[in-house]
């Protein structure tokens, strides 16, 4: 057991090595290890943050959903109040139409027999006319007279 | 297998030894070297009587070589290192920075960029250098024996040098920090206004010597029971493998086998002792506990 040079060699040895250690193993395996821990706690919070979007992204399209629901049914209200409108609308129309109808048709009746009373009284006129002359032609029979007046009141 | 079991075994805990013989030295083999020769050591004697101006080949180079694996092994894994998915390197490697840097931020409370990256050398490095124990202590010197080397010790642990050279390394750390957080006077007066202390201005004086024999044995006993107890623990390992490689080649497994399953627990044990101590003796020094 002598105790020599080899001890200062040994310590040599021991300061190179500790110093490549430090320097050229350490920083970088230590940098890679906090690197990863990083990422690890990044990716953590992300699948964190998306399972968090997913929650509202479900929560915002049962919504939207419910919405579009409410407003179909709003439109379909709508339509038939419209459509019942349209046939409201129609009915009265059609009422108005036959009623201008009758009313015209009326009119058209009332104008035709004034024209026919006119031209009735023309004619009771032109008998009356006839029927004097006759009258005066030959001798006035009181029955023969009637018999006339009968005729021309059957002819009114 | 030559020689006595005793010859045996005093050649397996001989290290290769490069070293400076003075001049006038009669050599094993009685020739007399002229002037002061660096040369490999023959024998145990040539190898202690080199003195301080030697070095133990086998141990330095070894414990070199592991390093090297080490820094390169985690070198290629820094240079590949992504915050993607990981291979499987660099899950290894990851995983033992992180034991590292976890063991650190529990003792450690303070800022300092030195101590994680130390305190991974000396795990792997000691972990590596302690497995060498694991390879059957006849199949690396027997490999070298037949290449020309006469002695070969493959754990550098079991080598008192390699242990202070690194316990003495982190001495100095202690000493660096200690100045550097507390101030030379702050850390002379940690070594001598405590654990005795006193009101009384002439008694602090009179205290003074008897807390610097306590502090400054404290002190010095770190790096050495730092030093002497990885060195301890694997010799004392080595040695135990060495003895049952004397037994009957067909009995050996019997004792060898238990034993290299049990010494898995010692190697990473006093690998991570080494760099807990470390931790705790460098915290130490930031803190100002007094």
């Amino acid at each position: 057991m002598n105790i020599n040079l080899t001890m200062i060699g040994q310590a040599i040895a021991f300061f190179i090595f500790v110093v490549f250690c430090m320097k050229y193993v350490w920083p970088p395996i230590m940098a890679a290890l906090q690197e990863r821990q990083k990422k690890i706690a990044d990716g953590l919070a992300a699948s964190d943050r998306a399972a968090r979007d997913l929650e509202l992204a479900q929560e915002k399209s049962a919504q939207e959903l419910r919405e579009a629901k409410q407003q179909a049914a709003a439109l379909i209200e709508q339509a038939n109040k419209r459509a019942n409108q349209i046939v409201e609308a129609s009915k009265d129309d059609a009422r108005k139409e036959g009623e201008k109808l009758i009313e015209q048709a009326k009119a058209e009746i009332e104008q035709e027999r004034n024209q026919a009373r006119d031209a009735l009284r023309a004619e009771v006129a032109a008998i009356a006319v006839s029927g004097a002359e006759k009258i005066l032609e030959t001798s006035v029979d009181a029955s023969k007279h009637n018999e006339m007046l009968d005729k021309l009141a059957a002819e009114l | 297998m030559a020689g006595s079991a005793s010859e045996y075994i005093k050649h397996h805990l001989q290290n290769l030894t490069y070293g400076k013989l003075p001049a006038g030295y009669e050599r094993a083999d009685g020739t007399v070297v002229d002037q002061a020769t660096w040369t490999l050591a023959h024998n145990a004697q040539e190898a202690s009587d080199m003195g301080f101006w030697a070095l133990h080949v086998d141990s330095l180079g070894w414990s070199v070589a592991l390093g090297l694996i080490f820094v390169i092994l985690f070198r290629m894994a820094a240079k590949r290192a992504t915050s993607e998915q990981p291979g499987g390197l660099q899950n290894f490697v990851e995983v033992m920075i992180e034991f590292v840097d976890n063991s650190v931020k529990e003792t450690f409370h303070g800022k300092n960029k030195v101590i994680a990256p130390l305190a991974l050398t000396i795990f792997c490095w000691v972990f590596l250098m302690n497995l060498m124990d694991l390879v059957p202590v006849d199949f690396l010197p027997q490999l070298f024996h037949l290449m020309g080397a006469d002695y070969m010790k493959v754990v550098p642990t079991t080598d008192v040098n390699i242990t202070l050279g690194m316990s003495l390394s982190v001495f100095a750390l202690i000493i660096f920090y200690s100045l550097k957080v507390k101030g030379v006077g702050g850390f002379v007066g940690e070594l001598t206004l405590h654990p005795f202390s006193s009101d009384n201005l002439i008694l602090k004086i009179i205290l003074i010597p008897v807390n610097l024999l306590l502090e400054g044995v404290s002190l010095i006993a770190k790096p050495i029971s730092l030093a002497l107890r990885l060195f301890g623990n694997l010799y004392a390992g080595e040695l135990i493998f060495i003895l049952i490689a004397l037994l009957p080649f067909w009995a050996q497994w019997a004792l060898s086998v238990p034993w290299a399953i049990f010494h898995i627990l010692v190697i990473t044990l006093q690998a991570f002792i080494f760099m807990m101590l470390t931790i705790v003796y460098l915290s130490m020094a930031h803190e100002d506990s007094h």
